[in-house]
């Protein structure tokens, strides 16, 4: 994975741009790899390649927006997933497209100056800055020593940042749901973003990690429109997240003819059939992966031979073991099968032996009939 | 006679069971409760456990399918029964009526209710227990719930009368073997062979029923005809004739035991190998399956039907017929032998010998129809009614093959037959089986 | 909770307990029913009992042609439906990998448009039995509030899983959630009511095929 060529980023420049348009050019973009750009957003965006002009002057004249990218409990996996995009295009134009202000991995600031970057972000574009979080945070019921950043607990942090932020964008499992921090027993007491912003719209791009084609479409609906993407019951854009994996997979077909691998390296494995039986999360999960793929359209998780993990979708850490199918449930079902079928039958035998002195003693103490009982009714 | 003063309270039985006004004589629904412990056992849990409800017993029933009459459902008829069962013979059910979730209670006035539905509308073929989906042997449980009925007070009048009548005179019918003393000479004199009374260690001791000997006195000259020709050893016995049981209609093994009893103690004082049944369902089915449960021991003799006596002589090559009825002849199997008894094939094979154009119902068998009239329904002057209601389902099978007679081995399902086909004015004659073969014996040279 | 959790649920603990309760319930209604025994039979036996009790077993899956005659939409339903939800409970490939899960025993399953079509005929079928149920006299005149009972519970699960497996209920987790919450139901309301005739009559069968066959008739 580390072989590929590096199109030289981090790319932490500040520009003195004001325009998108003008950022562009000064990048030396030109305007047939920008139309491409937006060509390929208005189909992340599930909207008609007709608009892409259209996206394309919104996205020129508008105004870079101040972005500010929050770290916490996280392993910095959507970070390298975003910045490590094979294509250089779409991902890399939009990074350049915003002002990222703040963001560790990405800044050259460091200590008291890179905090008074995030201030100085947030003065200066006061209600109209995104935050974009990746990484779950200390709820706020759990000491919030588990994961500070100078000084400052996450909690609080996202709190002040968020006041004056236009939106939230919760990107990667762990800021959507939780994620690994929050998985059982959750020492961390681990929260998602949402679970403690209410009063700003939160954008769930989740995905362990999300596919960058996912940020930049949500950033660049922001861009181009102003608005916020449509959202699922889980606050995930729906133009993303609206089918299940399995239901957009190449390998259902042998799912609906009874072909499965049984292991990873049997037969069915090597001709490619389904990977229901390996534990493939497919039908729960929802996701781009198996229409976008990933790494430019290289491959993606099914096709590269494993099921999919469902990371996508909240508790997937929790929720059964990954290699096992979708539909066992998760504990001993044998073990309280027989262990209550026992006690069962043992109390069963109990009452049938209770049962059955009903019926000795029933048989010791009746009184025959007789015919001269019998005669007495007459 | 047993002093049944105190009837014992049935354990489990509660203060409304007490409270429940005592029906005539000694009889109680305590007591009837205690009868109905003690005929539990697994088949009827397993059985009570299976319901679902289908109501497809109803398809198999003639009271049901000739009255319309949803009560008539056999799988209803043992409510009473499956009540006690699900809250004495089950934890769950014992736990409810225990935590007073369950107030329903099994009592007289409901036993009264259930008295026509367990003994009027059901003739005990057994029909039901064949077709039931979930395998119920409803015939089975009819027969347990009935002891129930008679010790609760609860069994008709005409049964409770030919009970007496069966245990105080030996016959249900009231008959004396003065009767059939006087039949005997008369066969005597018209075939001009003996009748061989209480002759120890005969092969085979023959016994008749009351309503042979009253309304088809040709039996006892067919079989004195056949056996002579087939050189059988038998006799019959002036200590008991009557093969027919009273007590298993009514449902008593008590007074059932008592009957048996006479017919064992008849057999083994002739040191006899064999005991037949006459042409007479329930008597082959009282003596031959419930005789050694009911006497709680096995035979030291083999007890058949007459039909399975003259099967066998047949295949032993010792009836020698000849000619053949060339009428158009069909068959009735009477339930206790063919469903109840496995005697199916043998009445075939002794029709072959003697009828030239023989036509099977359409359901026969073990798929017979009952003629509507056994299980005690014949005794019971309350049931008339729906006795002829369920000839019906008979009625329409003959109609299906349009015989020109019919021919049976069962005095009972005859005696149906006739007043059935004659009330529904078919001129149809009904005879039994065991005459048709004395008619066609070769004579002897 | 989110549909998540309510899945997790579902078929974590819930699953447990109902099994739990499922398990206990039914093996003490089993083991009261073969444990009472039967009493010593003294008659001369005509013929066994083993091999006709397990005929009749094996023929009260079909009737004879004089019931299927007189009740031919009882019969025709009654298979259909039963015949189908035994399919889809033991060939659809999730349930095989439950079973397979379970007891390390698996068998072919059968294609999802196969096992997707067996259902919608089972559901239709139990719609039918339904309204036969209310509407012939016998069925109406014998039913109670617990035969309503399981057919809803009996009809839930199919109906749910049919739901899911089409992704009528969205997101896919409360989907298979309900279906499971429905299982879990059936499953914990058995022991209870007479579904348990599901392996109670085969014991029922056994004894009549047992019963009828030691006096030599195949019932």
């Amino acid at each position: 994975m580390a072989a590929y060529p590096h199109p030289g980023r981090p790319h932490p420049l500040p520009t003195t741009a004001a325009t998108l348009g003008e950022a562009l050019r000064e990048q030396g973009v030109s305007r047939r790899g920008f139309l491409k750009f937006c060509a390929a957003t208005a189909s992340l965006m599930a909207l008609p390649p007709t608009l892409a002009p259209a996206i394309a002057s919104a996205l020129e004249q508008a105004r870079r927006p101040s972005v500010i990218w929050l770290s916490f409990q996280e392993c910095t996996g959507c970070t390298e997933a975003l910045t490590r995009s094979f294509s250089p295009t779409v991902e890399s134009l939009i990074l350049d497209l915003i002002s990222l202000d703040y963001h560790h991995t990405l800044q050259a600031a460091a200590g008291t100056a890179a905090e008074l970057a995030r201030e100085q972000a947030m003065h200066a574009n006061a209600g109209e800055y995104l935050v974009v979080v990746d990484g779950s945070l200390p709820g706020p019921r759990a000491n919030p020593g588990y994961s500070t950043i100078a000084g400052i607990s996450n909690l609080q942090m996202l709190r002040e940042t968020i006041d004056g932020a236009a939106a939230v964008v919760a990107v990667g499992t762990c800021a959507a749901f939780g994620g690994l921090p929050q998985a059982r027993p959750n020492p961390t007491g681990a929260v998602a973003v949402s679970d403690v912003v209410r009063d700003r719209p939160v954008i769930n791009v989740s995905g362990c990690p999300p596919l960058p084609m996912v940020i930049t479409g949500v950033l660049a609906q922001f861009l181009t429109f102003g608005n916020l993407p449509e959202l699922d019951e889980y606050g995930r854009p729906r133009a993303f997240f609206g089918q299940s994996i399995h239901d957009r997979c190449y390998r259902r077909p042998f799912y609906d003819k009874g072909l499965f691998a049984e292991t990873f390296d049997d037969e069915g494995a090597r001709k490619g059939w389904c990977l229901y039986r390996l534990g493939c999360k497919g039908p729960m999960a929802y996701n781009a992966c198996a229409t976008m793929k990933w790494n430019g359209g290289t491959s993606w998780p099914v096709e590269a031979g494993h099921p999919c993990l469902g990371c996508s979708e909240p508790n997937f850490w929790d929720a059964g073991g990954f290699y096992r199918a979708l539909s066992v449930p998760a504990g001993d079902t044998r073990g309280t099968l027989f262990a209550a079928g026992a006690i069962g039958a043992t109390v069963g035998a109990g009452a049938a032996v209770l049962a059955r002195q009903r019926s000795a003693a029933a048989k010791a103490e009746r009184t025959p009939v007789t015919a001269a009982e019998l005669e007495q009714t007459l | 006679m047993t002093s049944v003063a105190n009837p014992a309270i049935a354990p489990g039985a509660t203060e409304a069971d007490l409270d429940q006004t005592t029906p005539a004589g000694s009889f109680s629904l305590a007591r009837g409760l205690v009868a109905w412990r003690e005929e539990m056992d697994a088949a009827v849990a397993a059985f009570f456990s299976s319901c679902v409800h289908c109501g497809l017993c109803a398809s198999a029933c003639p009271f049901y399918v000739e009255t319309g009459d949803p009560q008539y459902t056999p799988i209803h008829k043992l409510e009473p029964l499956r009540l006690l069962w699900e809250q004495e013979y089950t934890l769950w059910g014992r736990l409810k009526v225990k935590a007073g979730l369950d107030q329903r209670r099994v009592t007289d006035a409901m036993l009264a209710q259930w008295e026509p539905l367990l003994y009027d509308s059901c003739s005990m073929c057994g029909r039901c227990s064949l077709v039931c989906p979930v395998g119920n042997d409803i015939q089975y449980m009819i027969r347990k719930a009935r002891e129930g009925m008679v010790a609760s007070g609860h069994a008709p009048e005409g049964l409770v009368a030919a009970s007496v009548r069966a245990v105080t005179t030996g016959s249900p019918m009231g008959l004396q073997w003065k009767t059939l003393e006087v039949q005997i000479k008369h066969v005597e004199t018209a075939t001009g062979l003996t009748v061989p009374i209480d002759q120890p260690a005969a092969d085979y001791l023959v016994l008749l029923s009351s309503m042979e000997i009253i309304n088809f006195p040709e039996y006892l000259e067919a079989i004195t005809k056949i056996f002579d020709h087939a050189g059988v050893s038998w006799t019959l016995s002036t200590q008991c004739f009557e093969a027919t049981n009273a007590g298993i209609q009514i449902g008593s093994k008590d007074i059932a035991a008592q009957l048996v009893q006479r017919v064992v103690d008849a057999a083994e004082a002739l040191a006899v190998k064999n005991v037949i049944s006459p042409e007479c369902g329930h008597a082959y089915t009282a003596i031959r399956w419930e005789g050694p449960n009911v006497i709680q021991r096995a035979y030291p003799f083999k007890v058949w039907h007459i039909i399975e006596v003259l099967d066998q002589l047949r295949a032993q090559g010792r009836l020698q017929t000849e000619g053949k009825e060339d009428d158009r002849l069909s068959l009735h199997d009477p339930c206790n032998l063919a469903r109840k008894s496995g005697v199916i094939q043998q009445q075939r094979r002794l029709m072959d010998l003697i009828a030239g154009n023989f036509v099977d119902l359409k359901e026969h068998g073990e798929f017979q129809w009952c003629c509507g009239a056994g299980g005690g329904v014949s005794s019971n002057e309350r049931a008339e009614p729906l006795k002829l209601a369920a000839f019906k389902r008979k009625k329409a099978q003959i109609e299906e093959v349009e015989p020109e007679r019919m021919v049976t081995m069962c005095a009972t399902c005859r005696t149906q037959l006739e007043e059935g086909l004659e009330e529904f004015n078919m001129d149809i004659p009904v005879v039994g089986l065991t005459e048709l073969i004395a008619d066609h014996l070769v004579e002897k040279g | 909770m989110t549909s998540m959790d309510f899945l997790l649920f579902t078929k974590g603990p819930l699953f447990q307990l109902a099994l739990t309760i499922f398990a206990l319930g039914l093996s003490v209604r089993l083991a009261e029913v073969l444990l009472l025994g039967r009493r010593h039979n003294y008659a001369e036996a005509r013929g066994g009992q083993w091999l006709p009790g397990l005929k009749t077993v094996w023929r009260r899956f079909y009737p004879d042609p004089g019931t299927f005659q007189r009740a031919p939409f009882d019969v025709l339903v009654g298979t259909l439906w039963h015949v189908g939800f035994v399919i889809v409970l033991l060939l659809f490939i999730p349930h095989v990998e439950l079973i397979k899960a379970t007891f390390d025993i698996a068998w072919p399953a059968l294609p999802n448009p196969v096992v997707d079509a067996v259902t919608a005929v089972t559901m239709a079928a139990l719609v039918a039995a339904l309204i036969h149920r209310l509407r012939h006299p016998v069925k109406r005149f014998l039913s109670t509030r617990e035969d309503y009972l399981i057919w809803t519970v009996t009809f839930l699960p199919v109906v749910t899983g049919y739901l899911a497996y089409h992704r009528l209920i969205n997101p896919y987790p409360l989907a298979l959630g309900l279906h499971i919450l429905t299982v879990n139901l059936f499953l914990m309301v058995l022991p209870f009511t007479k579904l348990t005739h599901i392996f109670t009559a085969f014991i029922a069968r056994w004894y009549n095929g047992a019963i009828f066959g030691r006096k030599g008739v195949q019932s």
